[in-house]
């Protein structure tokens, strides 16, 4: 029988997951204006799974990287069901440091079960090109704000949650491996996903108290409920692009240190 | 008639004795399945068949390998608040099997004069696993390192992030790699020695982070697990696949070192590397 930590645990799993959550391109939509996407790793390939681009953000141009799930099964398989492929991080990484260069911020916008596990990704260096995002990413001299949306699965999300800041959709989750996955590895059995999802604590407020994300924001279903959003990101770049890049790298360092 | 002294066993019995042989005396080589004995892999533990450096505990590979050795942060071991019972069960036994308080040993280690910062991680401690304390000792080696200005060479052997703590152990891949940015922004070098296993959360950050990658005969490196990947492809993944050749060929591995030739190895690239005096500060 569930206990009921356990039935909040998972109903925040399903809630993450729901087909009905906002899509990142709408949602780039909603918060930016004129978002014009740039394409490509610059190696030689480009993963649909991760929208890139430049858009206005009130009086701010920042640089969004996003990892979109599809709506229909199509778009689904296209985007590898919101999994990114090495060529997706390259990609995120070769935009995350035009914007530095130019000092312009950068916002992640993270919905994804985890980097695309096949055979492909893995001959083309998944854990290489994950592990250069934490080792040039992290040390980029611009404002980078992320908000996982939806799901934020494992080593996957944390490619592009490795920056100034960590944001939560009320409806959101960010965990270490999928609660499947650690029922399945831990007790060889599926099944106990709901208490596994207890064990993993990946709730926004599981999460805030143990201070890997920074903030809980209200679920944004439309371009309305966007706006707010929209504020409260303007708000807290303009922030950070206040401080100095060693000031912002000195605090940032600091944030992933204590861990 | 005289009795011959010496009867030769049938191949079925030969199988029997052999299968009653402790699994310390006798092995199979789980790359080309040869079976063999203890004493055949050599001091430096290899499969006689095929070459594939066998796993090994960090205490011995610091035997094998270095001339000195002085262990640092030998405290650090597996906070407290970590309170699950069939965790801390997992801990004790790994303690046992490995004398280790975690799953990396750190140092200070010499190769022919060459004095170096090195970690060796442990596959007989909860798989080599990436804790919080995995990730503190690792974070410190390289700390410690661009304080001294001195050389990382790092050993890698895990099944990645360590499950039994979550979101923390997933966390300690940023740790360490803006440790590593900061040695590295010191112009000093990282070198990895990709160990079977060098998997997950290892192979997404540190393990692929060095200046140099080398790497043990037919060691599994790879990012994601062959089950789940044969489950998310629906087919079955060629031998091969994530095997230290495979991954050289595809350009992420710098060379394949055998065991026996590591020392030389090591001890000319980090002659090769050797960091320059810190500048003078003259006053003006
Ligand atoms: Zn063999």
């Amino acid at each position: 029988m569930k206990t009921q930590r356990e039935h909040r645990a998972y109903a925040a799993v399903q809630a993450a997951r729901a087909t009905t959550k906002i899509p990142i391109q709408t949602l780039i939509d909603d918060l930016v204006t004129d978002f014009f996407p740039l394409h490509g790793d610059r190696t030689g390939g480009d993963d649909p799974a991760l929208i890139g681009g430049i858009g206005q953000l009130g009086d701010l141009p920042i640089t969004i990287v996003g990892i979109q799930k599809g709506a229909t099964t199509q778009e689904n398989i296209a985007r590898h069901f919101g999994s990114a492929l090495p060529e997706g991080y390259r990609k995120a990484l070769r935009l995350m440091k035009e914007a530095a260069k130019f000092r312009r911020p950068v916002l992640a916008l993270i919905n994804t079960p985890g980097a695309f596990p096949d055979k492909h990704s893995e001959d083309f260096g998944q854990g290489e090109a994950i592990a250069r995002c934490l080792l040039e990413g992290m040390q980029l001299p611009t404002p980078i704000l992320s908000v996982i949306v939806g799901e934020g699965g494992s080593g996957g999300a944390l490619a592009l949650a490795c920056g100034d800041e960590v944001w939560m959709f009320q409806h959101s989750t960010y965990a270490i491996l999928s609660p499947e996955g650690y029922a399945s590895i831990m007790w060889k059995d599926a099944t106990r996903a709901p208490e596994a999802a207890a064990k993993l604590g990946l709730t926004p407020k599981e999460l805030l108290a143990e201070h890997i994300v920074d903030r809980v924001v209200t679920e944004v279903a439309n371009a309305d409920q966007a706006q707010d959003l929209a504020k409260a990101i303007h708000a807290r770049l303009t922030g950070l692009l206040a401080l100095s890049p060693e000031d912002l790298l000195a605090r940032r360092h600091a944030r992933y240190r204590h861990f | 008639m005289l009795q011959p002294k010496f009867t030769p066993p049938t191949a079925a019995e030969l199988k029997k004795r052999r299968q009653a042989i402790p699994d310390r005396l006798a092995q199979r080589c789980p790359v080309c399945g040869k079976t063999f004995f203890r004493f055949q892999a050599g001091r430096c533990m290899t499969c006689p068949g095929c070459g594939y450096a066998l796993r090994i505990t960090a205490r011995k590979r610091v035997k094998l390998l270095f001339d000195t050795f002085a262990e640092t942060h030998a405290d650090i071991t597996v906070p407290d608040r970590f309170t699950d019972p069939a965790y801390r069960a997992k801990i004790a036994q790994a303690e046992k099997k490995t004398k280790l308080k975690e799953s990396v040993l750190t140092g200070w280690a010499t190769i022919a004069d060459q004095r170096f910062a090195a970690g060796i991680m442990d596959p007989f401690f909860i798989m080599g696993s990436l804790g919080s304390a995995t990730g503190e000792k690792i974070t410190r080696l390289f700390e410690d390192a661009t304080k001294a200005h001195a050389p990382v060479v790092l050993f890698t052997a895990s099944g990645g992030a360590r499950m039994q703590e979550g979101i923390v152990s997933l966390m300690q891949m940023a740790k360490v790699s803006q440790a590593v940015a900061a040695h590295s922004a010191a112009g000093l070098l990282y070198i990895t020695v990709l160990c079977d296993p060098t998997t997950g959360g290892v192979t997404a950050s540190f393990a692929q982070q060095g200046d140099i990658i080398l790497a043990e005969p037919h060691a599994l490196v790879g990012f994601a697990g062959r089950r789940v990947i044969e489950q998310t492809i629906h087919a079955q993944l060629p031998a091969d696949f994530q095997r230290a050749e495979t991954v050289l060929e595809h350009g992420f591995i710098d060379a394949i070192v055998p065991r026996d030739q590591q020392k030389t190895v090591l001890a000319r690239l980090l002659r090769w590397h050797q960091p320059a005096p810190a500048k003078a500060v003259t006053s003006a």
